[in-house]
């Protein structure tokens, strides 16, 4: 049964992935695709970022060479993971860290969302301008 | 100008009907007075003139920790946050409304208007001084007020995305646990305890376990006041 990845709020699906309890086992090979993360010498990295696996725990990051465990990538980075073994789906969160940090920077985060008649805008198209950023509701 | 985000699982269907009602909607007079709606727009079902957008997974409730609707943040030309979320204009008094009849006291629909009014004249006033108004905040005053997501935050939204995928896929009894869960986990984000309530039953988000939840607040607010005024920083 193929799992459901949802990584950055993108769902893949990924054939060979195995859960074992609160662990997710995909082919290292897939792991970019599915994630933006790879493999490499100094560790599991993401465009300048690197992870180091730690050598005391290496088999909880990787098996067999070419099996990489995903959660507990995520657990090093502070992320929250939550799945539903039923349904075979996996949901990686961002870290508190994360948010806390953008927040902090002052800059209003961008974000890209649809208006009621399907056009996309992000609020960069706005830049140059005051923006009143207004939430509300239908329910 | 105004960048609307409505925190609504329903999509486009939902918020288009409320914004461009197919068929003429009698808009109830209390609820068109607290919210300062020209009488006169109601009636010719105005479209807005500025971005409505829609927000279905939350997203900018993430980003902006906003917990509540409605709620606002005000952003310079040079994407600077300038006040961060904070209530937009109302407060607390609907409390005191019968919710038999939903009728309020006068003094108290007063008090609300007087509430959205002060609001409405600190936003122009930022729109005609910009940083050199009152109400423009410094970044050390940002970074005060800043409401920081806590640790369990993160946990919240995770159950809330995954419950969410499973209602969006016909899964609806199986997002249920999602859904108690980020309420659980963060009982007074309001934008996900009502919007969770809303996908497991349609109008519930206004319903019984709505106001359970708000009456168990007591003297806590519901929309917390806002100081309006630079404070230093």
């Amino acid at each position: 049964m193929a799992v459901t990845i949802i990584f950055e709020d993108q769902a893949v699906s990924v054939e060979d992935a195995r859960a074992q309890g609160d662990d997710l086992w995909m082919p290292v090979g897939e792991l970019q695709a599915a994630t933006g993360w790879e493999l490499k010498p100094q560790g599991l990295c993401r465009d300048e970022r690197c992870v180091p696996i730690p050598p005391a725990r290496r088999e909880q990051f990787l098996r067999a060479g070419d099996l990489v465990n995903l959660a507990a990538l995520a657990r090093q980075l502070g992320q929250p993971v939550v799945h539903d073994d039923s349904h075979a789906l996996w949901f990686f969160g961002e870290s508190a860290d994360a948010r806390r940090a953008t927040l902090a920077s002052l800059k209003a985060p961008d974000f890209r969302l649809p208006d009621i008649d399907g056009n996309p805008h992000s609020l960069s198209d706005y830049k140059g301008r005051k923006v009143l950023l207004l939430s509300w509701a239908s329910w | 100008m105004i960048v609307s985000v409505a925190f609504d699982s329903g999509g486009a269907a939902a918020v288009r009907d409320f914004i461009r009602p197919a068929e003429p909607v009698r808009i109830d007079p209390l609820f068109r007075e607290l919210m300062g709606w020209d009488a006169a727009l109601c009636d010719r079902a105005a479209a807005p003139t500025y971005p409505n957008l829609i927000d279905e997974r939350h997203v900018v409730a993430d980003l902006y920790n906003m917990t509540n609707v409605p709620m606002a943040v005000w952003i310079d030309e040079s994407g600077n946050i300038v006040r961060p979320a904070e209530v937009a204009g109302t407060c607390d008094e609907f409390r005191s409304m019968d919710r038999s009849t939903f009728q309020m006291k006068k003094d108290a629909i007063e008090r609300a208007k007087a509430v959205r009014g002060t609001y409405v004249d600190a936003i122009r006033d930022w729109v005609a001084n910009g940083e050199s108004s009152e109400y423009a905040l410094s970044a050390g005053e940002v970074r005060r007020r800043v409401h920081a997501p806590a640790n369990v935050d993160p946990l919240a939204t995770a159950n809330f995305r995954i419950g969410q995928y499973l209602h969006r896929q016909g899964h609806t009894q199986d997002a249920r646990r999602y859904f108690q869960e980020t309420r659980r986990l963060c009982p007074e984000r309001w934008n996900y305890l009502r919007q969770t309530m809303q996908l497991e039953e349609d109008g519930s988000a206004s319903g019984p376990e709505f106001f359970r939840a708000l009456d168990a607040l007591g003297d806590r607010p519901f929309y917390a006041p806002v100081e309006l005024k630079k404070t230093g920083g």
